[in-house]
C-alpha cells in the first residue's frame, strides 16, 4: 500500500461552503473521490486529451464541493478559484461542466445519465483497441431510482465490460430504497459487486482494485444517511 | 430510404474505422452481417432508447463518430433530455438517422408517430437537419454527415418524390411574382401540381436547419407572400421565415401536419395527407385561398 499525505481537503471545501462542518452532498463522497485520484485513476493535468487515459465521469453532479477540491488539490484548478465558486465570473457551478473545467470528463446534475455516457465510453475505447484505460463512474444511491441506470446496468453486464466500475454513494438516501442491497441490481446482471465502509481509504483502494475479469465491478461504498 | 441508410452504412463502416452504428433493435436484423464484420463498431443495445443516446454521447467522447438509428418518437421524443445532455451539452456531435416520419407508420397508431421531432430538436441548439425527399438524396446526406463532429438530424420517410434534387441550400424550381412556396422533401411531388397556374415562385429545401433565409429572401418577386409546406408539424419553421423577413410587410401560411388535434385515424399514409390537408386536392385550395386573398 502506498501511503500519500492527504492534503486539507476539508479546508478546501470550507472555501465554498464558508462553513467547516460542509453540507452532506459534499461530504458522502470525498473520501472516495480521494482514493481515486490518490491511489486508483491514471490522470492528472498534463494528460487530460491523452486518448489512453483513465477517465471519471461524476454522474452525481449535485453537490460537486469535494469534487472541486480533489481537483485543487491534484493541480487540474487553482485552489483560489474555489473562492468565488458559482459566481457569474467562476467556471465552478452547483453542476460541473466539462466544457469549462479542466479534468471534468462529463458534464452533469441532472440525474441518472453518467452511466451510459461511461458504457459508450468504454465501447468508444474498446472499437479504438484501447484495452489498459479504466473508466470510473460515481452515481448515488437515489440516483439508481433513475429507470436509464437500470438500462445501462444491464448493457454493461451482458457486454462484460471490464474495464468499467460504478461507485454507488449509499447514504441512505433513495426514497424506497433497495431491498437487500445496491448491489445485489447490479450482481444479477452479471457484475462483480464489493461493499465497503466508505470513509477508510485501504477498503477503498482495496474493492476499487478488485480484479474482475470479464465482469464490470461495483462497488458501493456506504456512508452515514443523509440527514432528513 | 431506409434500405438505402442501410446499406450505406454498410459501406461506410468497413472505409471508416471511426464510425459505430448504434442501434436499440429496430433495423438490428438488416445489420446482422455487418455486425459480425464489425462487432466493436454495430452496436445493439437492445429496447433500450435513453441508452441508446447516452452510449452514442459516450462514443463521441472517445472521438469516435456515432449513427444512432431508431423510429423517430424512440429515437427524439422518449430520449429528448439525453440528446439535449448527452450530445449537445457534452459538447459532442453525432449522426441521428431516423426512419418512419411523422405518419409513415399510419396504421400503427400515434405511438408510433412522431410529427413534433423537428420542432424538439429546434429548442436545442446547432442541429443541422436533413429531410430528403428521395432515397439518393438520403444517401448523399449521410455520406456528407458522417465526416467531421456535427450534430446530424436525418430524417428518412417511406413517402418520396419521382426525382431526387441534388443541389444545395434552397433550390429553386420554379420561378414567379406573386410569393415564395418552400416544400420541405417528400411533400414536394404534391406542391408541384397544386402550385399549376399560380404565379409563384417554388422553392425545394431538404436541408431545413440551418434555414437558407438568404435565400427565401432573395425569392421574394413582388409581395412577400409565403408558403412553408413541411411534412412534419405545421409552423416548424415560421419562426425562421419571421426571422428572415422582419423589416418586410409579408403574409405567412404554414401548412403541415395539424397541430389541433391528434389525428386517430389508421390507414395509409396517403389518407393521412388528405386528413392533414397535405395531398394535392388540400394544398391546391390553401394555396388558392391564400394568394387570393391578396389580391381582394
Amino acid at each position: 500500500m502506498t501511503t500519500t499525505t492527504e492534503p486539507d481537503l476539508s479546508a478546501l471545501i470550507a472555501r465554498m461552503t464558508g462553513d467547516e462542518k460542509h453540507s452532506a452532498a459534499a461530504r458522502s463522497t470525498v473520501d472516495v473521490l480521494w482514493a481515486l485520484y490518490d491511489r486508483v485513476l491514471d490522470i492528472s493535468p498534463e494528460k487530460v486529451h491523452d486518448p489512453r487515459r483513465d477517465r471519471f465521469l461524476l454522474s452525481k453532479g449535485h453537490g460537486p464541493m469535494a469534487y472541486y477540491a480533489v481537483l485543487a488539490a491534484k493541480g487540474f484548478l487553482d485552489p483560489d478559484e474555489l473562492d468565488d465558486w458559482t459566481s457569474v465570473g467562476s467556471r465552478l457551478g452547483m453542476h460541473p461542466d466539462r466544457m469549462r473545467v479542466p479534468g471534468v470528463e462529463i458534464s452533469s446534475g441532472s440525474l441518472g445519465h453518467g452511466l451510459a455516457l461511461a458504457v459508450g465510453t468504454v465501447f468508444g475505447l474498446r472499437a479504438q483497441r484501447i484495452t489498459d484505460a479504466k473508466v470510473v463512474v460515481l452515481v448515488g444511491d437515489a440516483e439508481l431510482d433513475e429507470g436509464s441506470n437500470a438500462e445501462a446496468i444491464a448493457l454493461a453486464g451482458r457486454a462484460a465490460m471490464d474495464r468499467l466500475t460504478a461507485v454507488v454513494i449509499d447514504n441512505s438516501s433513495a426514497t424506497h430504497g433497495w431491498p437487500g442491497g445496491i448491489e445485489r441490481r447490479f450482481a444479477v446482471e452479471g457484475w462483480a459487486t464489493r461493499r465497503v465502509d466508505g470513509r477508510d481509504h485501504d477498503a477503498l483502494y482495496d474493492a476499487l482494485t478488485t480484479p474482475h475479469p470479464a465482469q464490470p465491478l461495483c462497488v458501493v461504498a456506504v456512508v452515514e444517511p443523509k440527514e432528513r | 430510404m431506409r434500405e438505402t441508410f442501410l446499406s450505406t452504412m454498410d459501406d461506410a463502416l468497413a472505409a471508416d474505422p471511426r464510425l459505430v452504428l448504434v442501434l436499440a433493435d429496430i433495423s438490428a436484423a438488416s445489420m446482422a452481417r455487418a455486425q459480425r464484420r464489425h462487432p466493436d463498431r454495430v452496436l445493439n443495445v437492445g429496447i433500450r432508447e435513453q441508452t441508446l443516446i447516452g452510449v452514442t454521447g459516450g462514443l463521441a467522447l472517445t472521438g469516435m463518430r456515432p449513427v444512432a438509428h431508431s423510429f423517430p418518437p424512440f429515437l427524439v421524443e422518449r430520449p429528448y433530455e439525453q440528446v439535449k445532455l448527452d450530445l449537445t451539452h457534452q459538447g459532442v456531435g453525432a449522426v441521428l438517422v431516423s426512419a418512419g416520419a411523422s405518419y409513415d407508420m399510419s396504421y400503427a397508431g400515434r405511438t408510433h408517430q412522431s410529427p413534433a421531432d423537428v420542432a424538439l430538436l429546434d429548442t436545442v441548439p446547432g442541429w443541422t437537419v436533413y429531410v430528403p425527399g428521395h432515397p439518393a438524396e438520403a444517401r448523399r446526406l449521410l455520406l456528407e454527415s458522417l465526416p467531421g463532429d456535427c450534430s446530424v438530424y436525418l430524417r428518412l420517410s417511406v413517402q418520396a418524390n419521382a426525382h431526387p434534387h441534388l443541389g444545395v441550400g434552397f433550390q429553386t424550381l420554379r420561378d414567379g411574382r406573386r410569393g415564395v412556396v418552400l416544400a420541405v422533401g417528400p411533400v414536394l411531388d404534391r406542391v408541384l401540381p397544386a402550385t399549376e397556374g399560380l404565379d409563384v415562385t417554388v422553392l425545394y429545401a431538404n436541408t431545413i436547419r440551418p434555414f437558407d433565409g438568404k435565400a427565401l429572401r432573395a425569392a421574394i418577386g413582388e409581395s412577400a407572400d409565403v408558403v412553408l409546406v413541411e411534412p412534419y408539424l405545421a409552423g416548424t419553421s415560421a419562426h425562421h421565415v419571421t426571422e428572415a423577413l422582419a423589416d418586410l410587410p409579408h403574409r405567412l401560411l404554414s401548412l403541415g401536419v395539424r397541430r389541433d388535434a391528434e389525428v386517430r385515424l389508421y390507414g395509409t399514409p396517403a389518407d393521412h395527407d388528405a386528413a392533414h390537408g397535405l395531398d394535392v386536392p388540400g394544398l391546391t385550395f390553401a394555396l388558392k385561398d391564400f394568394y387570393d386573398r391578396a389580391e381582394r
